[in-house]
């Protein structure tokens, strides 16, 4: 008898209660391998970006003299900015080479086989000339005499100096040659060429499809910065608007019901559609031009408008009635106690949730797509007013723009200009969490 | 103009209150401002509402008044009265020009016959081009536009003035110390907020309305059962398109099918483990920290799919099992679009698991259950409807992610006319509903040809799809919700 109690007692582990023990444990490492798969994910998502990307900051610069012959850049002799502007930029390209050239016969360079002086100047990136031309119709007095020069590496350099390519992928690419890297080296060793922090990554307009070393953010990020503009002016008074009608003022009816389904909808409708829509109605029906910041603004204004009104109409509920029955208590309308007491108690969390969605609008890329932000703008939009009405890019729109073309330094400067966009959103974010954590009140 | 009237009105009615009080605001019934923006209120609101009104109606109706001057005689075989038209306003604007830049004086300008002058040399002179000569009928009724419009803008400036002075002195005149103005600016603030309110209708309007128009111009120059039942997607420019839907369909469910077989289990586990296990301590780093995945742009992920995973899918396990595909295939996009629904999923159904009444919990661990087992076998029923309605809105996101799957899952359709094994092939690039999207109404378009029309008609079949999940979704939730409130 005492062994059939032994046998059903709670301390004796039976094989049952093995096995549901053992079930217990399993389920325990299910749940804790979730929450570490998804923490690895991020960690990889985020190094695989650092490290492609980091390399866009960095950029490789070749100083050089640069002899400027008068009889090659103003046959006429007198300096007329006019007619020196008949030179074009295959003018000066031979400057370079000769550049180049010159250099390298210094540091006691012997010509291999095979290598032209042509291929000797291709390590100068293509836009060397343009900038060089640009220096000299702005300076004209400088014809004539031999200047200092700092000058984008080609991409490929680049690439050598960040280590992306090497003499084995050298050899099977026809854009660049061992030889040439050799040339590198040599001028490495004399000085003349070295890598530097790229803040002209984040100026610059974007380059053409064969001069990723000059590819720049600028039009990007102030494309980006207007369109943010837009929203903020747009969606903050019309969504605290919205949602002060629908938390304080709507009866129960048949369109405040209405109105609800639609904002609740809204926030779920994929990003895209609001695309069709901007294309459709600002840009067909109402005639606004193709790829300007006032219409990607727009419709990012459309896109934002749900997040901001939740938000709102959560903050605006979390204020305690007393404060409402109090206002109205010492004789103030409906429209006063709002205006005068809740909407400034509920100013922070507004303030938040704005911040928020404006996070997500700036991370928005598949309606900038549709309504032709795509385009390639090399010129900066002008100030507000007239800027918004000129083409521009934006952030998301170039990093996929750049993902598209055929270049490898492309891919690099994309991932540059995704780190870019993550500092900006962590910059909102902690911004929105400082807020929160300062201002919040707990009733 | 408008605004100094109204802020003449604001201070003269804020004023008339005033004396009518004696200077004594208690004796009012609004407070002061009140009256004044009562009145600039007065002043603004019809006469910008007219103004408005005008601006529509004034192109219309000139333009009407101005083509009957054009004999249908002098509108010669290779052009039609509308171009003629656009011909009239381009010169109207080009003497315009003509005088602002000092080219012309306004006699000059509303004298000139085209048989004395070469108009179009002297308005290319000041960088108004005109496509040809200028005829006599074309150049009379130019002028004659010219006049109307300036005519039509001086009448429009005055009514709009009178009318502003007219609301702010009837305004003015009403405020005195019983005049329950107050109530009057109110109204007016309410009636702006729900204008703000009703802008949620007015865009999905919007939406439903442009893909709407240009869904039936498609479906006038396309059969509307080929698209909806064709089994091929090959879009061509130059005419002849297979436009059908079905492969879009299959590669976008598809791979959202990849990407919840992802995310689902690793979210369900994430948020149990998370609500019923975990301590404040795992809780504050991990909750926070998968929330991240949020709040990454889809941008971030396609380049993610585009750099990281399609090139080590490829590397370390496509080729190994001898496919010889690419690096853009469904698995790829499948894969990141499922670690990005992870947080979507863990903290939708974490709020559902933490929704279950505690006592369901504690009547199970009483009775001698493992903690598992209560997850098992009570919470997870009782969640159920919940996680459902999380997995419906997961599910709509997924159709509806663009970047990832522009990025990542390729270009070429679902080969459903080539057999089961290729379909379903998940090795296999296959483009989706949203990619076609982007890819037709991108680059040159040409909104008459059906291979433009069609991502309208694509979009629309977007739209209402989501719609029904999210719809579906959100009542199953909210049911659930009632269940235990």
């Amino acid at each position: 008898m005492s062994t059939e109690i032994q046998g059903s007692s709670l301390f004796a582990i039976t094989d049952n209660v093995r096995r549901r023990n053992l079930a217990e444990k399993r389920f325990r490492a299910y749940g804790l391998s979730a929450i570490a798969v998804g923490i690895i994910a991020l960690i990889v998502l985020l190094s695989s970006v650092l490290s492609n990307g980091s390399g866009a900051f960095m950029q490789t610069y070749v100083t050089l003299q640069v002899e400027l012959p008068a009889d090659k850049l103003d046959k006429q002799g007198n300096r007329n900015v006019e007619e020196m502007k008949s030179v074009s930029t295959f003018g000066y390209t031979p400057l370079i080479r000769a550049a180049v050239v010159a250099r390298a016969d210094q540091l006691g360079w012997g010509m291999p086989d095979g290598m032209t002086p042509k291929d000797m100047g291709a390590i100068i990136s293509k836009e060397a000339a343009a900038q060089l031309r640009r220096f000299v119709l702005a300076n004209p007095d400088v014809v004539g005499m031999t200047v200092t020069l700092e000058m984008l590496a080609n991409g490929r350099v680049d690439g050598y100096m960040k280590g992306r390519v090497d003499r084995e992928i050298a050899a099977l690419d026809g854009n660049v040659s061992p030889q040439q890297l050799d040339l590198v080296d040599l001028l490495v060793e004399g000085g003349n060429l070295e890598k530097r922090f790229n803040f002209a990554f984040l100026t610059s307009p974007d380059a053409s499809g064969q001069r990723p070393e000059a590819a720049g953010l600028g039009v990007a990020i102030l494309g980006s910065l207007y369109m943010m503009m837009i929203v903020l002016v747009l969606a903050l008074p019309i969504g605290v608007a919205a949602s002060i009608y629908l938390e304080e003022f709507a009866p129960t009816n048949k369109w405040t019901d209405l109105i609800e389904v639609n904002i609740s909808n809204l926030a779920a409708v994929p990003s895209i559609v609001f695309g069709i829509l901007g294309l459709a109605i600002f840009i067909n029906f109402g005639g606004m031009p193709q790829s300007a910041p006032i219409v990607g603004g727009l419709v990012l204004t459309l896109m934002t408008l749900p997040t901001i009104i939740i938000a709102t109409r959560a903050s605006l509920k979390s204020v305690p009635p007393s404060i409402r029955d109090a206002a109205l208590g010492v004789g103030a309308s409906k429209m006063q106690s709002v205006f005068h007491h809740v909407l400034p108690l509920a100013a922070p969390g507004i303030l938040t949730g704005t911040i928020i969605g404006l996070a997500q609008a700036l991370g928005e890329t598949a309606p900038l797509l549709l309504i032709g932000m795509v385009a390639f703008v090399k010129e900066f939009p002008a100030a507000p007013p007239e800027g918004f009405f000129d083409p521009a890019s934006a952030l998301p729109v170039q990093v996929y723009n750049w993902t598209q073309r055929a270049d490898a330094g492309f891919v690099e400067r994309a991932s540059g200009a995704i780190i870019v966009l993550l500092v900006f959103l962590i910059i909102m974010n902690a911004v929105a969490v400082m807020l929160r954590r300062r201002f919040e009140r707990r009733w | 103009m408008v605004f100094a009237v109204a802020a003449i009105g604001f201070w003269a009615a804020r004023n008339r209150a005033m004396t009518s009080a004696d200077g004594d605001s208690r004796a009012l019934h609004s407070l002061p401002n009140y009256y004044g923006t009562n009145a600039a209120l007065s002043a603004i609101v019809p006469s910008l509402a007219v103004l408005a009104l005008w601006l529509i109606m004034q192109p219309l109706l000139i333009e009407t008044s101005v083509s009957k001057l054009i004999p249908d005689a002098a509108i010669s075989e290779d052009t039609t009265r509308s171009l003629m038209m656009s011909d009239v306003r381009r010169i109207a604007h080009g003497l315009d020009t003509a005088i602002a830049e000092g080219g012309m004086t306004p006699d000059e300008a509303t004298g000139l016959r085209s048989e004395l002058t070469n108009l179009r040399e002297r308005l290319a002179s000041v960088g108004v081009a005109l496509g040809s000569d200028v005829q006599a009928e074309v150049l009379f009724a130019a002028q004659k536009y010219r006049m109307m419009t300036r005519r039509a803008s001086l009448y429009m400036m005055f009514s709009v003035l009178t009318l502003a002075m007219i609301g702010a002195a009837y305004a003015w005149s009403r405020s005195d110390k019983d005049f329950r103005a107050r109530n009057i600016v109110e109204k007016a603030v309410l009636a702006l907020l729900i204008s703000a309110a009703s802008i949620a209708i007015l865009t999905t309007l919007g939406i439903v309305m442009s893909m709407l128009f240009e869904t039936w111009n498609f479906f006038g120059q396309y059969e509307a059962t080929s698209f909806f039942f064709g089994i091929k997607w090959a879009p061509d420019f130059r005419g002849d398109s297979a436009l059908g839907i079905l492969p879009l369909l299959w590669g976008t469910l598809y791979i959202s099918l990849i990407a919840l077989v992802v995310a689902v289990p690793i979210g369900l586990f994430a948020a149990i483990y998370m609500s019923e296990y975990a301590g404040p301590g795992l809780r504050a780093v991990a909750k926070p920290l998968i929330e991240i995945l949020a709040g990454i742009p889809t941008i971030v992920y396609g380049l993610f799919a585009l750099l990281t995973v399609g090139p080590a899918l490829r590397d370390y396990f496509a080729q190994p099992l001898g496919f010889s595909g690419g690096a853009d295939s469904v698995l790829t996009a499948g894969l990141v679009m499922g670690i990005m629904l992870i947080p979507f999923v863990s903290s939708l159904s974490d709020d559902i698991i933490n929704a279950v009444p505690q006592s369901l919990r504690d009547g199970s661990l009483g009775l001698g259950a493992t903690k598992s087992e209560t997850i098992r076998q009570v919470i997870i029923p009782a969640a159920l409807p919940g996680i459902v309605g999380a997995v419906l809105l997961a599910t709509s996101r997924a159709i509806g992610e663009t970047m990832i799957v522009v990025m990542g899952a390729g270009a070429a359709a679902a080969q459903l006319d080539k057999g089961l094994l290729e379909a379903i092939n998940p090795l296999e690039a296959m483009t989706t509903v949203t990619t076609r999207i982007v890819s037709q109404l991108t680059g040159d378009t040409d909104f008459a040809a059906p291979e433009t029309l069609v991502a309208f008609a694509l979009g629309l079949t977007l739209f209402v799809i989501t719609l029904g999940l999210n719809v579906l979704a959100l009542y199953i939730v909210r049911k659930y919700r009632e269940q235990y409130e």
